[in-house]
């Protein structure tokens, strides 16, 4: 009897899941909005798939470039993943995907398996970050020198500098409570190379995370709070946080998109990469046309995505690196 | 002196109330109500706070708009949601009919003293202990093998997910067959039926409240897992819907926690909604649940 | 929905068939029986075949990485430093940091979760069973990630900072060893509260009988009856706070910390692994074989500790 009635439901739910799968597929028509088109694009109607991955830091702006395109485009699917630089390479080497965002440049190792797969590429740049260097507002301290920030960050100064006041004597009585990424972070990667002279080199008491929401939580809630992470982060937060102006011997220097773009903010302005494979780019037409349209419309993409766009000369750089491949 | 066993336990129990006052007892029953009370309380404060969160983005919009850079305001869960069901009825598909069917094959017919047989328990307990981003590599690296590139697919997904799973809806299944009085059985080979007729037709109706509840904690978790999905590279960002097992496509899971680590605060709010909706996905799964297991729930 | 029990039941036994028995019976099977045992035999098997391609991808790379490192200098150092220079092997802090949040878990996820189950299966009346068994579930469901992000959101500053006055660091492992506990409560209630249902109501009836109240009865009849569920419960459940990823990786921190202090932050095997796995390092290198190494040592402590514990379970059943 017990039997019975599971049968009893067992046919209809099965019934009711089939339906259901089939509905879903039926009613799953990409939608794509249609609105006039803009620049670039081509005027045939594409169909296929594009697939990006890598860095979380560049993934909102190849997200957004997708999101724009869909305009032209609506039958071409485009999915960006955010495995990290590393992870993004690792597929991107292996033929998975056509395109990789990365937040630092290729390496040799991982360009040597690149090579060994027989995986041509080309080399973009798509915006520039302004790595910013923020402190609780409560500290008082308006500019740090890259070798101030060297002597509170690099592998020696652990345990040791623990206090404002050793960095510069003009500096308040506070202890220093320090956040940054973690290892495996390309932000970590890049700042440790600039300012300790060596990637991968730095103390270890500090709190890490890899959320920079996380580290903007903690530095504007900690007294004597120093911390650093991409510009949009401290954009967002900046009623709370104090970024501080970095010198490098030419002067001190804040953090913004016109500093940034014009070279000013150095070391701290990092470039931000996608690597587009050339294979796919010359076999299918919907990766071409993607990439084409993200590079022309540059401009939109950055804005689109609040990220800080390229100089005039990075454009162009670009540019040429592109008509390489077309 | 053969009773029924339709009394309910009620009846005996107040004949037994009188010597539920002592001391010892009391403070024993209010033990036990605190241990619920932590973990409702806690699940309340987790679901509150993140309700207030989200306050701003229960609207339609948030069901029916894909991820969206341009306007953050506006940035939905269309893709994420479809992705997940997707994924969820595959990973089920898989995952229940070769969990029960291993559960079976250990518990009604395999002999526990042979080695072998040990050996599989033993595995089962360890697998359920391995970080699920292990599960990842192990679904890329199968369809490696089979010639499969772009592994950010709904079945390679599923079989992660499934692989996941499996070691909990085995275990689960084994304990509630284990739990079906033996009587049952050589009831039914007394009167002629064989060993597998015995299990499909008496035990396994039998122990279905328990093997629903099983699976049902198992899918719980596998609606929730965004390490093995990242690992086979599924991608965060899709602004279509899945169109069949081979496409690529993105889950719930992966797209708040997207959102939770972008700057602005369209998005942080987007993911506190989203995490409510998720949690509306398990509760109706746990609906589907408690309705089977109701329908066939039975005291001994 | 009348099933009648021969008096003489006393014990539950397993419901396995002695091999031996059913032969007469066996040669009876009808033909596609054959078929369907072998596809019963074969889900079985499959469980071993995903052991084994787990323990293959997981040894390539780590015999690369023991190829570069000692093995001793691995399993018995005390720093962990594999990507700041200069480089560091060893594996203790993380192995500390697995124990000491996996215990904080099972201290809170043990006593009230056969706490809940108990209330569930012997005192609740059916209404409030079938409407606080779901919810129960329901803490099952909330991905990890969402608990990890409330332990550092609310349970660090508000409940241990604040209301509790601990001092405890931004992450810390007794914040992700709470929150952990908590994540497996429904596993261990929800298991352990199935296994005392399924208890015969005979066995409570001859305890009252016997003028028991009904705690007697919970602590002396029932839950020794129900004990193998319950110690599956239990383990499944130290497997699950052993292997879990999100909520340590967020709230124990990044930081590898060979302490039996729960108030610092301490990372995790999975924490490494999870960061690891999903960061910038480049993969074949042998930063990025550290994970493999630190997977495998994983999978060989959590056998360990499953091997102990059936052992256990065998012995408390024999002595019952």
């Amino acid at each position: 009897m017990n039997r019975t009635s599971l049968r009893r439901a067992a046919l209809p739910s099965l019934v009711a899941l089939t339906v259901g799968l089939g509905l879903s597929a039926c009613g799953g028509d990409s939608e794509g909005e249609t609105t006039n088109g803009t620049e670039g694009g081509g005027s045939e109607t594409l169909s296929g798939s594009v697939a990006a991955d890598g860095s979380s830091t560049v993934e909102p702006l190849t997200s957004a470039a997708a999101e724009l395109y869909q305009e032209e485009q609506p039958d071409v699917q485009v999915a960006v993943g955010s495995a990290g630089t590393g992870g993004g390479f690792e597929a991107f080497c292996a033929g998975k995907t056509d395109i990789s965002n990365a937040s630092r440049p290729i390496e040799d190792d991982e360009a040597k398996i690149c090579e060994k797969a027989g995986i041509e590429y080309t080399e973009l740049q798509v915006a520039t970050d302004a790595l910013t260097v923020v402190s609780n507002p409560g500290v008082g301290v308006e500019c740090v020198t890259t070798e101030q920030l060297k002597m509170i960050w690099e592998p020696a100064a652990e345990d040791k500098v623990t206090n404002w006041n050793q960095v510069d004597p003009s500096f308040p009585d506070l202890d220093l409570a320090l956040f940054g990424p973690g290892t495996d972070s390309g932000t970590f990667d890049y700042f440790t190379d600039v300012i300790n002279g060596e990637e991968g080199a730095s103390r270890t008491d500090y709190e890490p995370s890899e959320d920079d929401n996380v580290l903007v939580d903690g530095v504007a809630n900690t007294e004597g709070a120093m911390g650093y992470f991409g510009f949009t982060f401290y954009e967002e937060n900046a009623d709370s946080l104090t970024a501080l102006q970095v010198d490098s011997g030419g002067g001190c220097v804040e953090p913004s998109a016109e500093t940034a773009a014009d070279g000013s903010y150095t070391p701290l302005a990092r470039p931000l990469f996608i690597y587009v494979a050339n294979k796919a780019y010359a076999d299918q037409p919907q990766v071409a046309s993607f990439v084409d349209f993200y590079i022309d419309n540059l401009a939109d993409v950055t804005e689109a995505a609040q990220y800080i766009p390229l100089n005039d000369e990075q454009t162009q750089e670009t540019a040429a690196a592109l008509s390489q491949l077309q | 002196m053969a009773e029924t066993m339709t009394a309910s336990p009620t009846a005996i129990r107040s004949s037994a109330r009188s010597h539920d006052n002592t001391l010892l007892s009391v403070i024993f029953l209010i033990a036990l109500w605190l241990s619920l009370a932590l973990a409702i309380t806690f699940l309340m404060t987790l679901i509150v706070t993140t309700a207030i969160d989200g306050a701003g983005r229960f609207d339609g919009a948030l069901f029916t708009e894909y991820s969206s850079q341009l306007s953050p305001e506006t940035t939905g869960l269309r893709a994420a949601l479809l992705g997940t069901i997707w994924l969820m009825v595959t990973t089920a598909l898989l995952a229940i009919p070769i969990g029960i069917a291993a559960a079976i094959y250990l518990e009604e017919f395999a002999d526990n003293r042979r080695w072998y047989n040990r050996l599989v328990e033993l595995n089962l307990q360890n697998l359920a202990a391995v970080p699920s981003v292990i599960y990842g590599m192990l679904a890329v690296a199968i369809f490696a093998l089979v010639g499969v590139d772009r592994t950010g697919i709904v079945l390679v997904g599923a079989v992660a997910l499934g692989l996941l799973i499996l070691p909990v809806i085995i275990i689960t299944t084994r304990e509630s067959l284990r739990a079906v009085p033996r009587e049952i059985r050589d009831g039914s080979l007394a009167l002629g039926a064989t060993p597998l007729q015995t299990t499909w037709r008496q035990v396994l109706p039998s122990a279905v409240p328990g093997i629903a509840t099983g699976t049902i904690i198992a899918l719980s978790r596998a609606i929730g897992e965004a390490a093995p999905l990242l690992i086979i590279g599924v991608a965060v960002t899709v602004r279509f819907d899945p169109d069949g097992i081979m496409s690529s496509f993105t889950a719930m899971p992966l797209q708040v926690f997207n959102w939770t680590s972008e700057s602005r605060d369209e998005f942080k709010i987007a993911a506190a909604a989203g995490i409510i909706v998720l949690l509306g996905m398990v509760l109706a799964l746990n609906g589907l649940a408690i309705y089977i297991r109701n329908k066939f729930q039975r005291r001994w | 929905m009348t099933t009648t029990a021969p008096p003489a039941v006393l014990t539950t036994s397993t419901g396995a068939m002695p091999p031996g028995d059913s032969g007469a019976l066996r040669r009876r099977s009808r033909p596609g029986e054959q078929i369907v045992m072998f596809l019963l035999r074969l889900a079985a098997f499959l469980s071993v075949a995903i052991t084994v391609g787990i323990v293959i991808a997981l040894l390539r790379p780590a015999l690369d990485f023991f190829r570069e490192v000692s093995l001793t200098g691995f399993l018995f150092g005390t720093t962990w430093r594999p990507s700041f220079n200069p480089v560091e092997y060893g594996v203790l802090p993380l192995v500390a940091g697995t124990m000491m949040t996996t215990l904080v878990g099972m201290l809170v996820a043990v006593p009230f979760g056969l706490g809940a189950a108990m209330y569930l299966s012997e005192y609740a009346n059916p209404r409030v069973r079938k409407l606080l068994k779901p919810v129960l579930e329901l803490l099952a469901g909330v991905p990890s990630v969402v608990y990890g992000f409330f332990a550092i959101q609310f349970i660090t500053p508000t409940v241990l900072r604040g209301w509790l006055g601990v001092d405890v660091g931004f992450t810390n492992a007794l914040s992700a060893g709470l929150v952990l506990g908590v994540m497996i409560i429904p596993t261990v209630a929800s298991l352990s509260e199935d296994a005392m249902s399924a208890v015969p109501q005979s066995l409570r009836q001859g305890s009252f009988a016997m003028g028991a109240n009904r705690m007697q009865t919970t602590l002396r009849v029932v839950f020794p009856a129900a004990i193998s569920g319950i110690a599956a419960a239990i383990v499944l459940g130290i497997s699950r706070a052993a292997g879990e990823t999100m909520v340590v990786a967020l709230a124990a921190g990044s930081q590898p910390n060979l302490s039996v202090d729960v108030r610092e932050g301490m990372q995790t095997m999975t924490g490494y692994i999870a960061n690891t796995a999903g960061g910038e390092n480049i993969v074949g290198s042998v930063s990025y074989n550290t994970l493999f190494a630190v997977g495998l040592l994983l999978f060989i402590i959590t056998l360990v500790i499953n091997i102990i514990s059936i052992a256990l379970v065998r012995r408390i059943r024999e002595a019952y």
